[in-house]
Order: C-alpha cells, then sequence, then structure tokens
C-alpha cells in the first residue's frame, strides 16, 4: 500500500479517561499522521463501565495512513476500543414487495447484508391485507459513499432470487 | 397543407376535426378497412358521423388514401409491438411518394427506427414524430433543440393512466385492483389497460427518446421494463411514511432504458399527480429542465400532431 491509495472514511472508538487534556492528547497523533478528521462524537453524558467517556472520531485517510494513526494513538496511551470500521457515508431507501416477504424476511435481510456489504439501518414492515395486496418492508441502507448504485445491484439480486420486486430510488434524479 | 389521415380513434378524429383551425384541408380519412378521399377537401363533419353511425369512414379502400393527393401523411393508426405494422407500411409508402409523414403511432420509430430513418433518407419527405412521446408535451423536439451530445439523461412519468392509478392509491390508500377499475369508469384506463401498466408504454417512449439521443439501434428489447400491477397499497403508505411517494418512471441515460416503479420525493417535481406527464432533460450545461402537461387525450395529441404539421410547411 501507498499514499495513492484512495483516502476513505474510518470510524476510531477511543475511551478516554475525564480528565483535561485527554482529547487532545488523542487527537494530536490523528493529525501528526496526516489524517483528515471529519467529526468527534464526544459522549460526555456516557460512562463505560471502566468509568470512562466514549469518543467516536471519524477521519478521512488512505488505509496506509489509517494504520499509523492507530498505532501512534497505541503508543501514546489512548485506548483504542475499536479501529478500521468503515464509515458508511450515504444513506440508501429500498422498498421491498411481494408476497412470500414476510416469511423469508430474516434471511432476505442477512443476505442483503452480507451480499451488499452496506448495514441495515432500519426495517418497516407493513403486512398485506389481502392476496391482491402483497407486503411491503421499507428498508434504509447504510452503504458506503459512492456505493449506491452497487449496493443497489446487489439488493436486486438478493430480491430476485427471493422473487421480491425492488422499488428503488431514481439513480442521478432527485432522490431525496 | 392538405393532409391525409391515416387512423380514425381519438387522435386521428382529433386532427380532422382540429385542421381547418390551422388552415389545413383534410383530403383523406382511412382505418383499417376503408377510407374517404377526395383531392379537394373532404366534408370533416360528415365523414366523422359516418364513422360514428356506421363504423365506417367511407367507400374507399385504405390503400386509395395511401395514393391520394396529399402533402403529409398523418399516422394515428395503434401502435404494435414487433414489425409495426400497419403502420410502418403505411409511413414508408407515404416517404416513397416522396410526402411528409406525421407520426401519433409509437410503432415504427419505437421498434423499425434504423429502417424507417433509411427511407426517409431517399425519400424527399420528412417524418417527424414529437406526438409519440408525452402528448402535447414538446419531448422530441425539446431534446433536439439541444445538441443531443449535451443532453446527459432524459426521465419521467410518461403514462398517465399509470400515473393515475399510482397517484390515486397513494393518496387514498386504495388498492390497484379498485383504482384500475374506477380508473377505466373514468375512461382513464382502456378496457385492456395492459401496454399502460405493464410498462409497455411508457417503455416504447422512452426506446423513442433513446433513439433521438443515441443515434438509433434501439428497439423494446432494449429495454429493462417493470410494471406498477404489483405495487401493492402497503408500499405507498411506507413511502409516503418516508415522505416519498411511487411513480412510474422511465429513464434513460447512460445508453440504457430502465421503466419501473421508483421511489421519488412526495413534493418533489416527478411526483405529479393524475394523468399528469412530466419529463426531466437533464443537459451538460444548462442544467435541468422539466416539461409538463397533458400527456394523452385526443385533442392534446393532435395538437401535437398539427405542430409538427406546421413545421413542414
Amino acid at each position: 500500500m501507498s499514499d495513492r491509495d484512495p483516502v476513505r472514511a474510518h470510524t476510531v472508538r477511543l475511551e478516554l479517561d475525564d480528565e483535561p487534556g485527554e482529547l487532545l492528547n488523542a487527537l494530536g497523533p490523528i493529525a501528526d499522521n496526516g489524517g483528515n478528521l471529519l467529526s468527534i462524537f464526544h459522549e460526555r453524558g456516557n460512562r463505560t463501565p471502566r468509568g470512562q467517556i466514549p469518543v467516536a472520531v471519524d477521519v478521512e485517510a488512505t488505509p496506509e495512513r489509517f494504520d499509523r494513526i492507530v498505532a501512534a494513538l497505541r503508543d501514546a496511551g489512548v485506548n483504542v476500543v475499536q479501529a478500521g470500521t468503515e464509515h458508511y457515508g450515504d444513506e440508501l431507501t429500498v422498498v421491498l414487495v411481494g408476497p412470500l416477504l414476510e416469511s423469508n424476511l430474516s434471511e432476505t435481510l442477512s443476505r442483503i447484508e452480507s451480499e451488499s456489504d452496506c448495514s441495515i439501518k432500519n426495517v418497516t414492515l407493513s403486512i398485506g391485507e389481502s392476496a391482491t395486496d402483497p407486503s411491503s418492508a421499507r428498508l434504509r441502507l447504510a452503504v458506503h459513499t459512492g456505493a449506491s448504485d452497487a449496493a443497489l445491484d446487489a439488493v436486486r439480486g438478493v430480491a430476485y432470487d427471493q422473487e421480491l420486486q425492488v422499488i428503488s430510488p431514481l439513480a442521478g434524479g432527485e432522490s431525496a | 397543407m392538405k393532409l391525409a389521415i391515416m387512423g380514425a380513434g381519438a387522435v386521428g378524429t382529433s386532427v380532422a376535426e382540429l385542421a381547418s383551425t390551422y388552415d389545413h384541408t383534410v383530403t383523406g380519412i382511412g382505418d383499417s378497412s376503408s377510407a374517404a378521399v377526395d383531392p379537394d377537401g373532404l366534408d370533416v363533419g360528415a365523414v366523422l358521423e359516418r364513422k360514428r353511425t356506421n363504423n365506417t369512414v367511407g367507400r374507399s379502400a385504405p390503400e386509395d388514401l395511401l395514393d391520394g393527393e396529399y402533402d403529409v401523411l398523418i399516422e394515428a393508426t395503434p401502435t404494435t409491438l414487433g414489425d409495426a405494422e400497419p403502420g410502418y407500411s403505411h409511413v414508408t409508402s407515404a416517404l416513397e411518394r416522396d410526402r411528409h409523414v406525421v407520426l401519433a403511432n409509437k410503432g415504427p420509430v419505437a421498434e423499425r427506427y434504423d429502417d424507417v430513418r433509411r427511407v426517409e433518407q431517399k425519400s424527399e419527405g420528412t417524418m417527424l414524430f414529437d406526438a409519440t412521446v408525452g402528448g402535447a408535451i414538446p419531448v422530441v423536439s425539446t431534446i433536439e433543440a439541444f445538441d443531443s451530445d449535451s443532453v446527459t439523461a432524459v426521465r419521467g412519468v410518461l403514462n398517465g393512466t399509470a400515473n393515475f392509478i399510482l397517484s390515486r392509491m397513494a393518496t387514498d390508500s386504495l388498492d390497484y385492483e379498485h383504482v384500475l377499475a374506477e380508473a377505466q369508469d373514468l375512461g382513464v384506463a382502456e378496457a385492456d389497460p395492459t401496454f399502460d401498466v405493464d410498462g409497455t408504454d411508457a417503455a416504447l417512449k422512452c426506446v423513442i427518446i433513446a433513439n433521438v439521443l443515441y443515434g438509433g439501434g434501439y428497439t423494446i428489447e432494449d429495454a429493462l421494463v417493470e410494471g406498477i400491477q404489483n405495487v401493492p397499497a402497503s408500499a405507498l403508505s411506507l413511502a409516503a411514511e418516508d415522505g416519498r411517494t411511487i411513480r412510474l418512471i422511465g429513464d434513460v441515460a447512460d445508453e440504457r432504458i430502465l421503466v419501473g416503479p421508483r421511489l421519488v420525493p412526495e413534493s418533489g417535481t416527478l411526483a405529479v399527480s393524475g394523468t399528469q406527464n412530466i419529463v426531466q432533460i437533464e443537459t451538460q450545461h444548462a442544467g435541468r429542465l422539466n416539461v409538463s402537461g397533458r400527456g394523452a387525450g385526443g385533442h392534446e395529441t393532435a395538437t401535437a400532431v398539427l405542430r409538427d404539421v406546421g413545421l413542414l410547411e
């Protein structure tokens, strides 16, 4: 890997002691190693079982720089609980329709998650009332930035296998 | 201009009725079995009355109309798939006689675009077909007004019947069968609504758009088409909870034709209601254009036909 690798967004979960300077101490290694800080979620009202404050930091960096950032954080004594979980930048809403929907729903959802490389954030199911009115499910998917089309293709593939129709947002148009 | 009108359905008769207001003379009206022909101009009212009462337009054969005296042939027979007959032969026989042709029938330019263009090239006549897409809305001519290279995508609601059904299902939480029956009662859907609800009609219009954008080569075989027959009321209510609705959208972009039910913002431009049509044209340098209006109906489509006739004068 080199610095010409694509820059991607990553999330680092840290647990920091509730002491002055701890946050600054954690952010230093990120900047020093060429990471572009996207956001910091400092859950001050929350405490971990060990009495620390959970902090989620979104960083943009090449994979190589990101590895250096994580190593530097650990060297600086920062408690890194999770690193490298990729950031899902885009959201995609689809509606699935079909008479077999509810009987196969959990299988459908797990296949969509594994085959489309997305994370299902929310599912709302509406059971049809008659034979001519099949059930529908609205899925809100978190997908990697710029990967909506690929995710949608994967959803269509799973839906085809499960005999479901996919009602997707319009690609390229106003999709809200 | 002298007009010969092939096809005596809603569009053909509307063209005949409106022709005189545009200072044109109707020299022929024909349907699949007979024709009325008069080089000096027909009494349109009498011919249409005969069609209504006896279901025949005249004593001549349809071939006599094609052979008769006219400047422009109006082809308004029903759209057919595959070989696009008999419309295709009507168009080519007029072009071979060096006459102009204005189409309301989608078949020849959707299914045999390259063939008709080839015949047109050898002809002194010109073929125009703005009435085939979007009824009264000038879609083809708007696309042609841009350099087709600078149009990056064309998409929209191109079938009023499907749009009526989906918008009524959404606003009143009614199921598909119920709304379809109502649409048939209102005359919004035909007795056999298959082509409207299975996406074929919208797809044919998209194929025509693709042929204009990319210089031919497309038929309905190249379109990926899904209909609205299986969209349940529950899908529309789930979409509504999310600020969206569902519309049958035709989408021509990147040399691909996709037609199917899509999620669109409930208050967005594409979510037209009732039988309205809308077309969005994405351009490279001028952003997005939206054109909407009545996409079907005898007088609406006849107006588009007569607009094309006006361009040939």
